[in-house]
């Protein structure tokens, strides 16, 4: 393929992209427009995260919705002002003692995982081991628990600490590191089946949690407004702030498109293709393979980190119930393979539009369902159920499953394939 | 006519050649050993052969029917067997039910050839309930063997069947392979001792870059000051 | 004596019967992966839709339960199975026998399962929105019958609580194992699905039809998430989110079992189903009798659960990933993905 097929390419999809975005601007409209756009950047963050994971080194996350939610929990955490009538309680110290209770905990079990240094049977150690952790572990929950229900009764929830917003998103790319540096660790060893499994169980671990510690994010109450790192709508009008979001959004996607180029091209980006497109042979390098592994799965984590953090603070609000780890995870699948693995502006272009297809969808899908609905009822004397437009939404659903099928089958390449380099 | 003729046979992986032309004929109740240095194309000949490989030019006939790019399942059928070089038995099925697999495609009785293989190779029937993976190096070479022969093969493709075997073993299978072939199955097969095979060897075929670079009874090969210089260690 | 009851209820009952659902889930998912080489993750909505099946059958002949005296949902079972294992084989030629003829990389049929499974949850909740829905509500015939056994001691005055589906259940399971048992070990086709497991190449070198051994994994596989659907439906009650909770529990009763084994696939299925009835198990009940001789100043807590039921699907989780760091092979010596 020669370089200069692929640049008319790329010209000729992004102006394309250009065109319907103008389209969409003039009917919807310049705020809807810009809210879209803003959420589209988000997801492009999103999306190159995962297409490094999945295009430069062949991993397959399912469990992306898990990784932005702790980006978003994070943003909650430091962004979100001080919330005073819980640093007046005695929440703190209960937190605190819970906290020593923790360490302890851990340090007991950490010494005696190490017993066996002073000659103590392998297999007394396995099962000490496993005591003290369960006892520690019960200790720990138990303190936890009247100190979460006092929190809950009085505070409602911790608050968050005041930070600026962009402190939080830093720490929510930061913890969706440290999460993705613990499944990687376990997983990356083996077959790409298992860190499938794994991710999976992550996100709805994370979702468990968020939902149902009250006390930590007020669960299915919602955390709102969440401020923004610029003047908000409340200030200065639903046009200036948006385009202001927008502005910030747009740089982040830029500065970290022109370091994946960079990273791509260099020696790193070459031995991940390497390890990608020949497992074998390169497990000559041993080791070193799963660990080049599990740096991208890292790097391509708190990227979704970074994007999910910025998309919650984009919406204001934070609803854990709203996260649906298989629906929202293979949205930006659709995203990457429909782009092109493995080809960052690929990424970028199906993220902006798989997500217009997929905001204009909402409405589609309504106007057809009303449709049906009125044509049933005149030519048949149909009933419609009274769900009828939460069903129409799950078409949807059915769209992204198809969609991914199809593309796999019949255009794995995508739609901005990746530039094969011939190295070597 | 000949029970196996391959003539100019072109195949290989991803599009590249392994094979440039290779010829191999062998006659009913003839052995053929194949022999060459190592990456020569011995094993890419018996998969081209089986329809393990994409035949891209060249033809396979077996008693003079064409089978060129046949299904592996239809060559069985047809009466012809396979040994692979590698990983050639079930682990984890006993030694019965690998030879019961062997017998997959045949819907008639059985059990009579089963009782014949373990007359062939008495180890094996004492471990007949065993998982095949739990056996020997040379006990796992019998039970392939014996897997490939419940057809009753017409030709019967052997690669490398002694290759890592103790020397008792090794003599043990080049015995059963004489004694198969004076059965009336025509034996195809690469070796690396090529000494040995080529003693036994009605016709030998020496390969090199995936060409014939010579072709002759097996005795005559043995004789020849130049193969025995450059293939058979001096 | 009462606690005690009140264990055997809260937990072994509720854990061999969800043990055995997760039990036939894992057996398929295993299977799959026997033969065909990935994690199939649209395995949790087969049984969803075998479900929906098993209703639709329900809501469309009521009475059937009547003529042998079983559950209406019992009955029409097998042909519910049928459906879905001709579904399942419809799937495999559709999305997954192109991308193998293509020799995709193994993840990329992975990937197109979940694509799959995205589509069967669609399809459901546009037809089936998302309400609940009781099978013995529309049974024209049976009631659920709740068997409530009394022990013959005197301090037992609690009963031991058993539902009829969960009998049907046991029963299904002891007999589908055996049947699974007989087909792998004596029957030629069987022994022939075993042999592909082991060395699919080899397999076709013997002249094995692989077609067909790839169509009755589907067949046995989908069958069996169909039963296992249903009989959990009728027990509780039929969501169209059934699949949800299901997919980890059974993923990580495959491997804990061994991937690519049936048996431990069963083992699997019930060591997930008890530790999770374990784990959510309140053991401050069975400390409650030995109130008066312990001592006053200590001071026993009224709940000691290792996880709140919100937080259930993080013992499947801890399992899996507690297997993979000790022994990836699982309990049955099972390949390592
Ligand atoms: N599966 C394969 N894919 C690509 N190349 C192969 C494969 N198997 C063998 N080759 C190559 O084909 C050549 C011949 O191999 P082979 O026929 O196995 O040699 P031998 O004569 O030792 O049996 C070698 O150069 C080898 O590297
Ligand atoms: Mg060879």
């Amino acid at each position: 393929m020669t370089s200069l097929t692929s640049v008319k390419r790329e010209i000729v999809l992004f102006s394309g992209l250009g065109l319907f975005l103008a389209l969409i601007f003039f009917q919807m409209g310049t705020a809807f427009s810009l809210r879209m756009l803003i959420e589209a950047a988000c997801y492009a963050i999103i999306a190159l995260g995962l297409t490094i994971q999945w295009g430069y080194a062949g991993l397959f996350n399912t469990g992306i919705m898990g990784f932005i939610a702790v980006g978003g929990f994070f943003t909650v955490l430091i962004s979100f002002p001080v919330n005073d009538k819980f640093w007046n309680s005695d929440g703190p110290a209960e937190l605190g003692v819970v906290g020593l209770y923790l360490l302890a905990g851990i340090a007991i079990t950490w010494a005696v995982s190490k017993s066996h240094r002073f000659g103590f049977p392998k297999k007394l150690v396995t099962f000490l081991t496993v005591l003290t952790f369960a006892i520690s572990y019960l200790v720990v929950i138990s303190a936890l628990e009247p100190a979460a229900d006092k929190i809950e009764s009085g505070a409602g929830f911790i608050g968050g600490l005041g930070l600026p917003v962009f402190a939080g998103w830093i720490i929510g790319a930061l913890g969706a590191g440290v999460v993705a540096y613990y499944v990687g660790r376990i997983c990356l060893g083996l077959r790409s089946d298992y860190l499938a499994i794994a991710t999976l169980g992550i996100a709805e671990i994370i979702k468990a949690v968020f939902k149902n510690a009250d006390w930590l994010t007020q669960g299915t109450l919602t955390v709102s407004p969440l401020p923004w790192p610029v003047p908000t709508p409340n200030d200065i009008g639903f046009v200036a702030a948006r385009a202001g979001y927008l502005t910030v959004t747009a740089i982040i996607v830029v500065v970290i498109l022109f370091f994946l180029q960079r990273a791509y091209n260099a020696p790193w980006g070459r031995m991940m293709r390497a390890i990608r497109d020949n497992e074998v042979s390169s497990s000559a390098m041993g080791k070193d393979v799963n660990k080049r592994r599990l740096e991208i799965f890292i790097l391509g984590c708190m990227l979704m980190g970074l994007g999910g953090a910025a998309l919650v603070t984009s919406t204001r609000i934070f609803d854990p119930s709203g996260f649906l780890p298989l629906n929202h995870t293979f949205l930006i699948w659709v995203m990457v393979i429909l782009g092109g693995s493995g080809n960052n502006l690929g990424a970028i272009f199906g993220a902006i539009f798989v997500y217009i297809i997929w905001t204009i969808s909402e409405p589609m899908a309504i106007l057809i369902f009303e449709a049906v609905k009125v044509y049933g009822n005149d030519w048949f004397g149909w009933q419609a159920p009274s769900d009828l437009m939460a069903r129409a939404l799950q078409m949807r659903v059915f769209v992204i499953g198809l969609t991914i099928t199809l593309v796999l089958r019949y255009a794995p390449q995508g739609v901005l394939p990746e530039k094969v380099i011939h190295h070597g | 006519m000949a029970l196996l003729e391959a003539k100019g046979l072109y195949a290989g992986y991803g599009g590249m050649n392994i094979l440039n032309g290779v010829d191999a004929v062998i006659d009913a109740d003839e052995i053929g050993v194949i022999i060459g240095a190592n990456g020569a194309g011995k094993s890419t000949l018996l998969k081209a052969i089986f329809g393990l490989l994409h035949v891209s030019q060249g033809t396979v006939k077996l008693a003079g029917k064409d089978i060129t790019n046949m299904a592996p399942d239809k060559l069985v059928r047809a009466g012809m067997a396979f040994v692979p070089q590698e990983q050639n038995i079930f682990p984890s099925l006993s030694v019965e039910e690998n030879l019961e697999m062997g017998a997959f495609v045949r819907r008639d009785d059985f059990s009579h050839l089963i009782e014949q293989i373990y007359g062939y190779f008495p180890d094996l029937a004492e471990k007949r309930n065993q998982p095949a993976g739990e056996l020997s190096g040379g006990q796992r070479q019998m039970v392939a063997m014996g897997r490939a022969l419940m057809i009753e093969p017409s030709l019967l493709l052997l690669d490398e069947p002694t290759a890592g075997l103790s020397p008792r073993y090794m003599n043990e299978i080049f015995e059963r392979i004489i004694a198969i072939n004076k059965t009336g199955v025509g034996v195809l097969m690469v070796e690396q001792n090529a000494k040995q095979a080529l003693a036994i060897a009605h016709k030998g075929f020496v390969l090199a870059n995936g060409r014939n670079r010579f072709t002759n009874t097996g005795e005559a090969l043995l004789n020849d000051p130049e193969v025995a210089k450059s293939f058979l260690g001096g | 004596m009462n606690e005690l009851i009140f264990f055997f209820n809260k937990v072994i009952v509720a854990g061999s019967v969800i043990g055995s659902i997760y039990a036939m889930g894992a057996i398929g998912v295993t299977l799959v992966f026997a033969i065909l080489r990935f994690a199939h993750f649209a395995h949790a909505d087969l049984m969803t839709l075998g479900a929906f099946f098993s209703y639709i059958l329900v809501v469309a002949f009521p009475e059937l339960g009547g003529f042998v005296g079983l559950p209406t949902g019992f009955v029409v079972l097998p042909v519910a199975m049928v459906l879905t294992a001709i579904f399942a084989i419809g799937l495999d030629k559709t999305f997954y026998k192109p991308l193998r003829d293509k020799n995709v990389k193994p993840v990329v049929i992975v990937i197109a399962s979940v694509g799959v499974t995205l589509m069967i949850q669609g399809v459901i909740r546009l037809f089936a929105g998302t309400t609940s829905r009781n099978f013995f509500s529309v049974d024209g015939v049976a009631g659920k019958d709740i068997f409530r056994i009394k022990l013959p001691f005197e301090a037992a005055s609690r009963k031991i609580f058993i539902t009829e589906p969960q009998i049907l259940l046991f029963i299904f399971l002891i007999l589908a194992v055996g049947l699974l048992h007989y087909f792998l070990t004596r029957t030629r086709l069987g022994k022939a699905m075993r042999a592909m497991s082991d060395n699919p190449d080899l397999a076709r070198v013997s002249g094995i039809n692989t077609n067909v051994v790839v169509w009755t994994t589907w067949i046995i596989a989908g069958g069996l998430a169909a039963a296992a659907g249903t009989l959990l439906s009728m027990d509780v009650i039929l969501k169209p989110d059934l699949s949800f909770n299901i997919l980890l529990p059974i993923f990580a009763a495959a491997i804990v079992g061994g991937v690519g084994q049936p048996y431990g696939a069963i083992a699997g299925g019930f060591v997930v189903g008890f530790a999770e009835t374990l784990s959510v198990f309140n053991w401050a009940i069975l400390l409650r009798p030995f109130r008066d001789s312990i001592p006053e100043w200590i001071e026993l807590p009224s709940k000691i659960a290792f996880v709140p039921t919100e937080y259930k699907i993080i013992v499947p989780f801890v399992l899996l990933i507690a297997i993979l760091v000790w022994k990836p092979t699982g309990i049955f010596k099972g390949k390592v993905l």
